[in-house]
């Protein structure tokens, strides 16, 4: 393959292309709201006109507009339609030649599409991702070809690091520092590792991105292979992902056939090679040292660090370890130049952030918005906040190891370091909306109970201090709590988050401290006798059953 | 193997009077007629030696025998280890560690409530509560007919369609407890 072969591949897909195109969302929350007999609707439609010649019905991953699922856009009008039909798939291949449909038009002028802007998510709805050549066409594995022919593994790290990217994971570490560290180790076995083991309960933003656009994660990695001096790739992904799975393993193969992985790449010197490796269901694997334990087929218990991967990962040899976000953000970056990608955003935080935004609100789907955008403009504007009128309690970021925004602070911009002031963190994308129903301390212990589930074991104040915060917290809830409780509830989850040996029990107890800054009233009206509160705790803490 | 075919075969029957200290020579019996007639074993030692026999494959080659047997039992994970050539303590390590392995058979059918949380903030846990009652066992448990497997996931990822439940690997999403239950009778009438 060389750089005029990809253009005429390019060329022959878009030669290929019939006049029209009807697209349907295959992702999970589509098919659940019936897409599959909207596609045997749109078919039969097509075969009984006759219209083959002329439409073509193609599947693309998720489109954003989860709540409003399923979603048909049509081609070359780029028209929405929301919650079609079966019955509705007849009319919509009609409008390709001028008839009317009653199924609904989005208003592509909503914030809720007007305030994203998609770099990870650009080929949304443009795609199958099950075929190459589609990828291709719209300017697929130009990125890698350009990496390899035009710049030496020094200059694509220079780029990256100039584009200030941090690691979407939740982590934050500048991605371009990473890579140069593992490029900097002596020459030999280095490896190449994408986190897809999105763990979070509330977030799907690294689902959707594997189901969607596969070859966009592969091409990233190539490209990292080749900056960092690595051959050698693994994904890790959950097993509870059996889509994105398939996706994966059909991009590997189509990309290893049409030689964009293998063996000198582009007739360069440069050899990559992708496998993938499925978990089986333990959120501490999302954890870099632990998931490395599981790749190698052990259990995935973290280990501490220094040595970092970087310097000995898997296997002992220097490993580059990043989300599938940050992998994704790589092509347009080596595209655009990292001058580009660091115009987007605040000076803290550059580029764009997805966001799986869910919970109490009207809009439930998957955003990419610039950097610096405010928690009210996502929630309120693009998710036009909660159905049937209710309020806006907080915002939850980050999963069970990120906090509670409350209402009054939404003004803040998405941000790396303004989260974190705020007890939360950006995390990998989750963003649960919750409504004047919700009762924190009901949140906090269902996030303890999380953490005490997904604990490995392995280091004591992860495992005994999640126990423990559990219990404080289900006694608290079932109105048996006293004062005192409450104080050591704050002094144990300080105790955890400094302890612990790994991410998992250094971040668990963020979701009690944050609901205790914003919302502590609400763990007091529950104890037993919230008179108590001033001071007089001694009476009731004598006669508490211990936890 | 062909020659141990043929004793294994007339040891069979006697199995049920051998006592308990012969427990070991029984299991090796056992494993071997398994190896030989048993198309599912062979399925797992493909899988092995596709991934050369190595330790580090050893989830790999879990996934597979819970695809094929259904569960990990006390066999197979023995077959695991003799096969990868590790501990048994290791590979029932790596069996207990992670969720989705199961030492235990499931039931005909299974019923997984997401308990993420944007699934939690719209009620799962009720949702939950409910089908424990109606199904008269706690998540994690299955019948005492067999039928059905009541689990829980941490999040499967259609946070769009809260609360949602996977009936037989079927998403369904804005679940209320009638519908399941609905939906569950009628998985079970089939």
């Amino acid at each position: 393959m060389d750089i005029n072969e990809l253009h005429a591949m390019a060329e022959q897909e878009q030669l290929r292309r019939k006049p029209h195109r009807i697209r349907y969302c295959t992702s999970a929350g589509c098919v659940s709201a019936g897409a599959i007999a909207v596609k045997d609707g749109l078919k039969a439609a097509v075969k009984d006109g006759k219209l083959d010649n002329e439409i073509e019905i193609s599947s693309v991953g998720c489109m954003g507009l989860c709540a409003r699922g399923p979603l048909v856009k049509v081609e070359p009008s780029e028209i929405f339609y929301e919650n079609v039909t079966a019955e509705q798939a007849a009319s919509v291949v009609s409008t390709c030649h001028g008839g009317a449909t009653d199924a609904k038009v989005s208003d592509l002028e909503h914030p809720f599409w007007k305030l994203q802007q998609p770099i990870v998510l650009e080929n949304r709805g443009r795609i199958n991702p099950e075929r190459i050549e589609e990828y291709v066409q719209v300017g697929g594995y130009q990125s890698l070809h350009k990496a390899l022919t035009d710049m030496t593994p020094a200059e694509v790290v220079e780029e990256m690091k100039k584009s200030g990217l941090r690691g979407r994971g939740g982590g934050g570490y500048p991605t371009g520092l990473k890579w140069e560290t593992v490029a900097k180790m002596p020459p030999g076995q280095k490896y190449v590792i994408c986190n897809a083991d999105e763990g979070d309960p509330g977030a799907f933003m690294d689902r959707s991105i594997l189901e969607s656009d596969p070859h966009r994660v592969l091409e990233g990695m190539a490209i990292a292979g080749y900056a960092v001096g690595a051959t050698h790739g693994f994904v890790y992904t959950r097993a509870e992902y059996p889509l994105a799975i398939k996706h994966l393993q059909k991009a590997i193969k189509q990309a290893k056939k049409f030689e964009f992985l293998g063996s000198q790449i582009f007739g360069s010197g440069f050899d990559f090679k992708v496998d993938i490796r499925i978990g089986a269901g333990a959120f501490v694997c999302g954890e870099e040292t632990a998931l490395m334990h599981s790749i190698q087929g052990a259990r995935g218990n973290p280990r501490p660090r220094p040595p970092y991967p970087a310097a000995s990962g898997l296997w002992d040899c220097p490993t580059l370890i990043n989300n599938v976000e940050s992998f994704a953000n790589v092509a347009p970056i080596v595209r655009n130049g990292g001058d580009w990608y660091a115009s987007i955003g605040t000076e803290d935080s550059k580029g764009t952030k997805v966001f799986a935004l869910t919970g109490k609100i009207t809009n439930t789907g998957l955003i990419e918005v610039p950097m610096g955008t405010t928690l009210r403009q996502i929630v309120e504007e693009m998710g036009d906040g909660v159905p049937d009128g209710g309020v806006v309690k907080a915002v939850q970021t980050g999963g069970p190891s990120g906090g509670c925004v409350p209402a009054d602070l939404l003004d803040t911009p998405v941000e790396y370091k303004s989260l974190l002031k705020l007890g939360a963190i950006m995390g990998s994308g989750g963003m649960i909306v919750m409504d004047e129903g919700t009762k924190m301390v009901e949140i906090a212990r269902f996030y303890m109970e999380f953490c005490r589930e997904e604990t490995c074991g392995k280091c004591v104040p992860c495992r005994t201090g999640t126990v423990q915060l559990y219990e404080l917290l289900d006694k608290i809830s079932k109105g048996q709590g006293t004062a005192k409780d409450v104080e050591q509830l704050e002094k144990l989850s300080y105790m955890v988050k400094e302890m612990s040996l790994c991410g998992l029990g250094q971040t668990a107890p963020n979701p009690i401290l944050s609901t205790l800054d914003y919302f502590k009233q609400e763990y007091l009206d529950l104890l037993q006798s919230p008179a108590d509160l001033n001071g007089n705790k001694i009476e009731a803490t004598a006669n508490a059953p211990s936890a | 193997m062909s020659v141990q075919n043929q004793p294994t075969a007339t040891v069979a029957p006697e199995k049920p009077q051998k006592s308990a200290s012969d427990n070991k020579s029984k299991k090796s019996d056992n494993k071997s007629k398994k190896k030989e007639s048993d198309r599912r074993y062979k399925a797992l030692d493909m899988t092995m030696k596709r991934h050369h026999y190595e330790a580090d494959a050893l989830i790999e080659v879990l996934h597979k025998a819970q695809d094929t047997f259904g569960y990990l039992e006390e066999d197979v994970l023995r077959h695991v280890a003799k096969g990868l050539k590790l501990p048994l303590s290791r590979v029932y390590g790596v069996a207990t560690f992670y969720h989705l392995f199961s030492l235990k058979p499931g039931g005909e059918h299974t019923c997984v409530v997401c308990l993420g949380t944007a699934c939690h903030v719209k009620g799962a846990s009720e949702l939950l509560a409910d089908l424990e009652a109606e199904l008269g066992i706690k998540v994690g448990e299955t019948t005492s007919d067999g039928k059905i497997s009541l689990l829980g996931a941490r999040c499967i990822g259609t946070c769009g369609l809260a609360p949602a439940i996977v009936i037989d690997e079927v998403v369904s999403g804005k679940q209320t407890s009638e519908e399941t239950i609905k939906q569950i009778k009628d998985a079970l009438a089939q």
